[in-house]
């Protein structure tokens, strides 16, 4: 089949890091999947999906086929229905969906018909940060270009389905990114989360039911639906199926974004794509999936990067972006620098969660700068309980406290000697 | 007051949503696009377009990080202060910033030609570290290259 590869997302990408335009796309078979979806049964493309086991790429790993079957279908639903591509990338240490926004855009607005046209969705938003200026003017040509092409509006390919795709450009801030504040923000409200239940997909966007999916999940849907949930099930190395993409930050020889099997081991990513350590720097840990994830040392870094591998190796794959430590880095500082950034970020709404960041973040400055107590290391330890998973309103908080569990524990003799000797040992030792 | 050119672009937005209040950030940036940043009035006739109240728009605009409610510098620089850029020595570089300018994170210059802020995660962590003036990204920033690129947006130094 034309088109097909080992690599569906980025195979046939430009050199030059322009977007693939509408011909260039069709030419390795684009829109082809959107064709053969138009006559497969709205249930039969959500079963292809879900059998393919595509698990959502905004970080919790959520089966996808599984995902759109919660919607309400037929004449009864309430309707319009929507659909969100999620594209507020903001994850401290990410830096996937820049890439395909701006590399591949008709790869996303073909995944997101077909989704739409599975969900039986009329109005499609790609939800953007405003600083990716470079991504709003690629997708915006791309989305014209579909028009034109009859792929978008009314009765689309003469199939009379309709649909019209809009790029929503937000304005800065990381709960966007959240699924129910992100439909807070596309209603003009403030953007704090919503409470679930109801879910999206039954009651989201003014109510109506609602399909939320990361841009890199929405980019895989087409070749799901071209090659088959087999085929795609089988480019995995693990459970999981499909491709995912890596990338790996920091003071290593060559930083950047590779398409590999999904179980592909972190390992193999830092030594063999990423090239490992930059000369002068040596490993110390890394985060495997953006700022909330919980540190890997060098003894874990032979598990499999795929949801379930990550999540038995006591870590997250969260959005499969990894940022190296390396042994220059104050750990506490590192530490500190995530916590802020939590802490700036949080919406506010929860008692918990607005007030214990900033403290927490508090608490990391003062150790890092020689003036913490030993009393600090178990109030840290505290919030990592009282803001974990169910005591706050959203996964913002929990997400904060991951990096932190796990470096209290890691890095404790770090933590111990800058209270001791009031101050960053390394530091000193650099003079 | 708002101009016709204005009034027309956030129409059009409206026309998009189900509800005109959906058009809310859309119609700030129509604001701040041309202005720089959104004053009081100015958000008053926005609101009436929108059908909201003063507060509850004001509400929104407060909310993001973006949406500036106090005049700015004619460039904004929005430098990225997280853990990749943080990895690789964004701190230096805030340092160099700061000097040239005479100002500090969140200040604008006196002669009102910019403005310096810090950024989450500018998605580019593998050409860290990376800063934004305008609408422009500028990766693998080094002392010498922020240089040229304040001297590229009009800084004499
Ligand atoms: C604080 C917070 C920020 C988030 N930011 C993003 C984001 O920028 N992009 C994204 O795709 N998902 C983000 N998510 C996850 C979304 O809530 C949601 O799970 C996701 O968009 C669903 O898509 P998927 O099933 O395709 O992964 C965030 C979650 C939280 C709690
Ligand atoms: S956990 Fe934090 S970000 Fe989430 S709702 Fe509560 S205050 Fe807002
Ligand atoms: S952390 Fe600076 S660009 Fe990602």
């Amino acid at each position: 089949m034309e088109g097909l590869t080992e690599k569906p997302l980025t195979g046939h990408l430009k050199p030059d890091g322009e977007a693939l335009d509408i011909s260039e796309y069709e030419g390795y078979g684009g829109y082809e999947g959107l064709r053969k979806a138009l006559r497969m049964g709205h249930s039969e493309i959500q079963k292809e999906v879900k059998e393919a086991n595509l698990r959502g790429r905004g970080g919790a790993g959520f089966n996808t086929g599984l995902k759109w079957s919660f919607v309400p279908m037929g004449k009864d639903a309430p309707r319009p229905k929507y659909l969100v591509a999620n594209a507020d990338e903001m994850e401290p240490g990410t830096f996937k969906d820049r890439f395909l926004l701006e590399r591949n855009p008709h790869l996303i607005i073909e995944g997101m018909i077909i989704a739409s046209f599975a969900i039986e969705a009329e109005t499609a938003f790609v939800f953007l940060r405003w600083e990716y200026t470079l991504a709003a003017k690629r997708m915006r040509r791309a989305i014209a270009e579909a028009y034109e092409r009859g792929y978008l509006g009314r009765n689309m390919l003469g199939s009379g389905f309709n649909l019209d795709l809009r790029v929503h450009v937000s304005a800065g801030r990381y709960i966007c990114g959240e699924e129910t504040a992100l439909l807070n923000a596309l209603e003009g409200r403030r953007a704090v989360p919503r409470s679930k239940p109801p879910f999206p997909q039954t009651s989201g966007l003014w109510g109506r039911p609602t399909v939320v999916n990361n841009v890199e999940t929405l980019s895989n849907v087409p070749h799901i639906i071209t090659g088959g949930a087999e085929w795609y099930r089988k480019l995995s190395r693990s459970g999981d199926g499909g491709t995912k993409l890596f990338g790996v930050s920091g003071r290593v020889k060559r930083p950047g974004l590779w398409e590999l099997p999904m179980g592909t081991t972190a390992r193999e990513i830092l030594e063999e794509h990423a090239g490992g350590m930059a000369d002068g720097f040596s490993f110390r840990c890394l985060i495997p999936g953006g700022a909330s994830t919980e540190f890997i040392c060098e003894e874990g870094l032979d598990v499999k990067m795929d949801f379930d591998s990550v999540q038995k190796a006591g870590s997250r794959l969260g959005t499969g972006t990894m940022i190296v430590l390396d042994h220059t880095v104050c750990p506490i500082a590192a530490l500190h620098n995530l916590e802020r950034f939590f802490a700036e970020e949080s919406c506010g709404w929860c008692t918990p969660c607005r007030e214990g960041l900033p403290w927490v973040a508090r608490l990391l400055g003062a150790i890092e700068d020689g003036e913490g107590e030993p009393g600090d290391i178990e109030t840290l330890r505290e919030h990592t309980r009282s803001l974990w998973v169910g005591k706050t309103y959203c996964a913002l908080a929990p997400g904060a406290m991951e990096p932190l569990k796990s470096g209290l524990a890691i890095f404790r003799e770090d933590f111990e000697r800058h209270i001791r000797e009031k101050g960053c040992p390394s530091k000193r030792e650099r003079g | 007051m708002l101009s016709d050119e204005e009034r027309s672009e956030i129409e059009e937005e409206i026309r998009h949503y189900a509800r005109k209040r959906g058009a809310s950030v859309e119609a700030l940036m129509c604001v701040q696009r041309r202005r720089g940043w959104v004053d009081d009035e100015t958000l008053k006739e926005v609101a009436d377009m929108l059908g909201m109240s003063v507060g509850e728009l004001d509400g929104v605009a407060t909310f993001y990080n973006l949406i500036f409610r106090r005049p700015v510098g004619k460039n904004v620089i929005l430098i990225c202060n997280t853990i990749s850029c943080m990895v690789m020595g964004y701190e230096n570089i805030l340092a160099h910033l700061e000097e040239r300018l005479g100002i500090r994170l969140g200040q604008t210059t006196a002669d009102g030609l910019f403005t310096l802020l810090p950024v989450p995660c500018l998605g580019a962590c593998d050409r860290s570290p990376v800063m934004m003036v305008g609408e422009k990204l500028y990766p693998g920033l080094t002392p010498e290259i922020a240089d040229e690129i304040l001297r590229e947006h009009g800084w004499r130094g």
